[in-house]
């Protein structure tokens, strides 16, 4: 009699409250092979732990039909695992601490920066070949300091408002920078004329949908052209806690993680952008760090406040590129020998290889 | 027999023509030998049995002509022209063969045939100026390269990594004698740094011994180097002579001097750190925390073991 009460009261609960305290109870009535008749709910703590001690069994949790049923008996599973791992957590770490010093070494944990799978082009800092290639390429006159950097920013054709504000930041940026308006000219013809007056880079922004979406930036006595894909920009007055406008004083660069040839000469491309000398004084940092293939731009304002602590707060614009080709001579998309394009399926295959 | 009016009078107004369009105001014509384009008693190829048009095919214009005489014969029904690339020539070529014919044909022969003129012209001109070349974007591949992006500057941990540099290049004394930070400050800063402590006082003993041993020959060299890194106003000088942001060409003058300061300084110090990332030259008793907080220097070794 008990058994035929209990699965009418049982339903008659269900349809009532769509909550999930009747289902619990008919859960634990699984676990437990109907222990309980009807319980009350002060019971169904107990009676839940109790099915969780009865509860690996060999069925999957993925057997069951009913969703929130299996949805339940999923959670309850997650909850063990999780308890045993703290379980299996706090023994290691009363192990450790009972060894004291003779404990193990911690486990370093994997990242992808770790687990990246060695590049056979990443520069040894004692490569002379590769001192050797800096030494006589196209920048070579940079570095030597006989060059100062002019730079000239232009868009694609009819920029919005966006990007015509990036310019302008940008400009504000890199010192000794220009914008122009592009009105429909080629590219190609702009070249030799900025070459005639003495521009040493063209950076083009490409617009797509109001956004800045793409850069190209070429160097200009037959210099190399990089084509970045542009990304999360943000402008100046987005930025949350910056500080005043960046002053006129040359930068200081940063760059972080150029590891590999191709990283190496990218490194290059965006270190002639600033002069050769920085102005401490204006106590302003540009960084382009790269991290797997992505090259994090941002603009700070440093302060020392003793030896050992050191306080930022970023100014100008901050965004990302990601290298799509690179090609020598002038921008030249036909007939240009690309050094490097990047092909999605080079990285697609493995996912701890990078580039830069 | 071809009687127009009743063909209109079915097909205009009554009943259906599957070439008309409609629109709230007006009504179109998608026959393809429809002059005008409208649905018009006079413009309709169907209910008018003497019919001429003008249609362009690769650039070049033919005039059409249906009459009455042909209208048994489908086939046959269109005479084709050939016009002239020449403007003029074309128009009276137009006027020579629609003699006779109903002004209103004539007219809108002439206009439509200037209007495919014009648009021609156009054509022409645009492919010679710079084409916008539409890239398809994949939806899947840029929500996983945002995703990356996203993890990435996760761990890149940009300003913690900006800060570190910034701090090295304070010690390494890039920025000269602009920040007055008491010197035994930086000492003390230095031996509280981790695993540097014991190096360095071992180093530094074994500096002294090294001087003591009386390496004559580098006595010279002692001048312009400091062996003791207490003195940095020397080696500022030094370095903010040499040390430039690019970190390339400052490596380069860097190296002679600090393999002078190897030979003063024996062990441990190799220059490591030439790459960029590091941001500037290798630090005589940093070497071992390179390896600690940077991440890039752990290719290194393996390339070492190639090299």
């Amino acid at each position: 009699m008990d058994i035929t009460e209990v699965p009418v009261s049982q339903d008659n609960k269900g349809k009532k409250k769509k909550n999930k305290t009747p289902k619990k109870k008919r859960v634990s009535e699984e676990g437990n092979g109907a222990g309980g008749g009807v319980e009350k709910k002060e019971e169904k703590m107990e009676q839940s732990e109790q099915a969780a001690a009865a509860f690996p069994p060999t069925f999957s949790v993925s057997e069951i039909k009913n969703k929130q049923r299996r949805h339940l008996m999923f959670m309850k599973f997650k909850q063990e695992k999780r308890k045993q791992k703290m379980q299996l957590k706090k023994k290691k770490k009363k192990e450790r601490e009972a060894l004291g010093d003779k404990a193990p070494p911690k486990e370093v944990p994997k990242t992808i920066e770790n687990q990246r799978v060695y590049d056979e082009t990443t520069v040894n800092p004692e490569d002379e070949e590769v001192a050797f290639d800096e030494g006589t390429d196209e920048f070579s006159s940079y570095f030597n300091g006989l060059t100062n950097p002019k730079v000239l920013i232009t868009t694609s054709d009819r920029p919005r408002g966006r990007t015509v504000r990036f310019c302008e930041q940008l400009a504000t940026v890199i010192p000794n920078a220009h914008v122009y308006y592009r009105r429909g000219l080629a590219l190609k013809r702009v070249v030799p004329q900025c070459i005639a007056r003495n521009f040493t880079y063209v950076v083009v922004i490409n617009e797509d949908r109001k956004v800045p979406n793409g850069l190209v930036l070429c160097h200009l006595p037959d210099g190399p052209t990089a084509h970045f894909k542009v990304s999360s920009v943000r402008l100046r007055k987005e930025m949350k806690r910056r500080g005043k406008e960046p002053t006129e004083h040359s930068p200081e660069v940063i760059l972080n993680n150029f590891s590999t040839r191709l990283g190496h000469s990218i490194g290059r491309l965006f270190a002639a952008l600033f002069p050769q000398d920085p102005q401490f004084v204006g106590r302003q940092v540009a960084t382009f760090h790269n991290q797997r293939d992505f090259v994090f731009f941002r603009f700070h304002r440093y302060i020392f406040k003793n030896e050992k602590k050191v306080g930022i707060q970023e100014l100008g614009p901050r965004f990302t590129l990601k290298l799509r080709s690179l090609q020598k001579g002038t921008f030249d998309s036909k007939f240009g020998e690309y050094e490097w394009v990047l092909k999605r399926h080079e990285n697609d295959a493995c996912r701890r290889k990078f580039q830069l | 027999m071809q009687h127009d009016d009743v063909i209109w009078d079915i097909i205009g107004n009554k009943q259906f023509c599957s070439y008309k369009v409609k629109t709230k105001s007006q009504n179109f014509c998608r026959n393809e030998y429809n002059i005008t384009g409208l649905c018009n008693r006079s413009s309709c190829p169907l209910a008018n049995s003497q019919y001429a048009t003008i249609r362009e095919e690769k650039g070049q214009c033919f005039l059409y002509m249906k009459v009455i005489e042909r209208a048994a014969f489908p086939a046959k029904m269109w005479e084709k022209v050939k016009l002239s690339k020449n403007y003029e020539k074309a128009l009276e070529q137009i006027d020579e063969n629609l003699i006779y014919w109903p002004r209103f044909i004539r007219h809108k022969c002439k206009q439509r045939f200037t209007k495919i003129t014009q648009y021609l012209i156009r054509m022409r001109k645009l492919v010679l100026k710079r084409q916008r070349k539409l890239v398809p974007l994949s939806r899947k591949v840029e929500r996983r390269e945002k995703r990356k992006e996203e993890k990435a500057l996760i761990a890149a941990q940009l300003d913690n990594a900006i800060e570190k540099e910034l701090l090295e290049r304070l010690k390494q004394g890039t920025y000269g004698d602009i920040y007055n930070f008491p010197v035994h400050a930086f000492d003390r800063a230095l031996e509280q740094q981790d695993e540097e402590s014991e190096e360095e006082e071992e180093e530094e003993e074994e500096e002294e011994d090294d001087e003591d041993v009386g390496k004559t020959e580098f006595v010279a060299e002692d001048e312009v180097e400091e062996s003791d890194l207490s003195d940095f106003e020397e080696m500022n000088k030094l370095r903010t002579s040499s040390d430039e942001e690019e970190q390339e060409s400052s490596e380069e003058e860097e190296e002679e001097e600090e393999e002078e300061e190897m030979e003063v300084e024996t062990k441990a110090s190799r220059s490591k750190g030439k790459s960029p990332a590091n941001g500037s030259a290798a630090r005589k008793k940093r070497a071992y925390v390179e390896i600690e907080y940077e991440q890039e220097t752990e290719p290194t070794p393996k390339s070492r073991a190639t090299s």
